[in-house]
């Protein structure tokens, strides 16, 4: 806590040149964005797998080659937001294993890896080694590569609690969010993608996945609004960009607002009305609201002064 | 070995000799800085009264920056200081997100992170960092910590007014301060108003990066 307050010193900095940008800006928006939509299909595959199989019959290579383009926008995004791209490679040949950047970069390499390969199978039709079916061998691999899509979309929350510099982001809240994104996102995605070749029954499955997915993010971000201040002076320094009348605050209601709020009101009507049309809008929202939530998250805390 | 630095905010006069001697030293570009002396103004005309604090890199005992840069392009030495090899650096600013002192940039010449080293290559060859030759008035105290006799070991023991930045983050400096109040080391105790630096056009060279 300070002990001695502003009222009481009226403390000015006078010469201070703290840094002077925003280092992880909107290239990293994309990269969580769109890693968010690239497990969350992953995701939502595997649970139309599970829930109904005779309706993957047509949407296993398109909803894994939609994952497979996110992730490659993921991955550009993140090489294009390094200083020193074309040293990538440090990465995979001086690994420094303490870091979240490095396991999450090993472990989105062989995301992206294994997705190549099951979409390569469906395409050529070959058989494969292990099965004489590319949909066996296409679906026994989903079940291993939707468990390395949850540390994958998890790990950008580690790197974010590893930047002990900024309070706001903490492992346990940036966790939830990050697979709440990529439910969410999935889930929109995929009732995109599915269009007719989705039964009623399961467009309002994955309708109920996203409205609670954006319920469940939304308390998240609500709780931290209301009280993290609470807890540390600096989130509360930090959360004042989202409670002032700057383009924050505009902009993190707008985000609310649109990933969460709408869709929440959309899916519910949808499934009142039966409407796909309805549905659809919720899930385009969801989709473009979760950049705006993402990035006003992203770059308030890096506001905070730090000497 | 364990190398630290102390400042004594007592006998500061806000010079700004190590901040030059540092540039100078370790060629620092434009707009960026390794060594920063804060101003900042306290109480309200007549009775007000100006306190300068150099900051730079705290080569902490538990370093955030170390943790995160996925390359090891930031490692410690054998004395504690936590030195960066820029040529393995990928430029990711991690560090920068890590660092709970701000002390940490990229150079806008190489696109690479940079701070404060100690003056690893000084010490390597038994000189001291460049801003303690400069101090007109010997308020930077450099040594090892982990010999009693040394002077900053000394220092530490005569006052009890021993200081670090941030101590709830877990860190462990290796970088204390004499003299200091909440005003000098809490970022947030303290107004900034806009217009009032005397840095406001950062310069940077458009030398490849997006930032």
């Amino acid at each position: 806590m300070v002990h001695e307050t502003l009222a009481a010193t009226n403390a000015v900095v006078t010469l201070d040149v703290a840094i002077p940008d925003i280092f992880w800006g909107w290239y990293v928006t994309m990269n969580m964005w769109a890693k968010s939509i690239g497990t969350g299909l992953v995701f939502m595959l595997f649970l139309l797998l599970k829930k109904n199989p005779s309706e993957m019959n047509g949407l296993r290579t398109p909803v894994m080659i939609t994952s497979f383009i996110f992730m490659n926008i993921f991955l550009v995004f993140t090489w294009l937001d390094l200083h020193q791209m074309w040293r990538m490679w440090h990465i995979f040949f001086y690994p420094h294993w303490t870091s979240a950047i490095t396991v999450g970069a090993w472990m989105a390499t062989l995301f992206v890896g294994l997705e190549f390969v099951m979409i390569a199978v469906m395409i050529r039709k070959e058989k494969c080694l292990l099965t004489k079916q590319p949909t066996v061998f296409f679906d026994k691999t989903l079940f291993w590569v939707t468990l390395l899509a949850i540390p994958v979309t998890l790990y950008t929350a580690g790197i974010m609690a590893e930047a002990t510099a900024r309070e706001l982001w903490q492992m346990p809240t940036e966790s939830a969010q990050m697979i709440l994104a990529a439910t969410l996102s999935g889930s929109a995605a995929i009732i995109l993608l599915g269009g007719s070749k989705l039964s009623d029954e399961t467009k309002n499955f994955f309708g109920a996945i996203l409205g609670l997915s954006a319920l469940m993010a939304f308390i998240i971000y609500m709780s931290e609004y209301i009280f993290g201040a609470m807890k540390a002076e600096e989130v509360a320094a930090i959360l004042g960009y989202v409670k002032g009348d700057g383009e924050y605050a505009t902009m993190f209601w707008i985000g609310q607002w649109v990933a969460y709020i709408l869709p929440m009101i959309l899916v519910a009507l949808s499934r009142v009305s039966n409407s796909s049309s309805l549905l659809n809008l919720a899930a385009i929202l969801a989709i473009v609201g979760l950049w705006v939530v993402k990035h006003v998250w992203l770059v308030i805390p890096q506001l905070l002064p730090m000497s | 070995m364990q190398l630290g630095f102390l400042v004594d905010l007592h006998l500061c006069m806000g010079c700004k000799g190590c901040e030059i001697a540092c540039k100078v030293e370790n060629e620092v570009p434009l707009s960026t800085w390794r060594l920063r002396v804060k101003y900042v103004d306290v109480g309200t005309f007549p009775e007000t009264k100006r306190t300068f604090t150099p900051l730079r890199c705290n080569h902490c005992e538990n370093a955030p920056c170390e943790r995160i840069c996925p390359v090891s392009a930031l490692h410690y030495i054998d004395n504690g200081i936590v030195n960066i090899d820029k040529e393995r650096c990928i430029g990711c600013a991690g560090c920068v997100m890590a660092c709970p002192y701000g002390a940490i940039y990229i150079d806008p010449e190489t696109q690479t992170a940079d701070k404060c080293t100690y003056c690893a290559h000084r010490i390597a060859s038994s000189m001291m960092p460049a801003c303690v030759v400069a101090c007109p008035v010997e308020a930077n105290i450099f040594g090892d910590l982990e010999d009693p006799a040394s002077n900053i070991s000394r220092y530490i023991q005569d006052h009890r007014d021993v200081q670090v930045r941030k101590p709830e983050k877990g860190t462990n400096p290796h970088h204390y301060y004499v003299g200091a109040g909440q005003a000098s080391l809490n970022p947030l105790a303290s107004r900034r108003e806009e217009g009032y630096n005397l840095f406001n056009n950062i310069t940077t060279l458009p030398l490849g990066g997006h930032h």
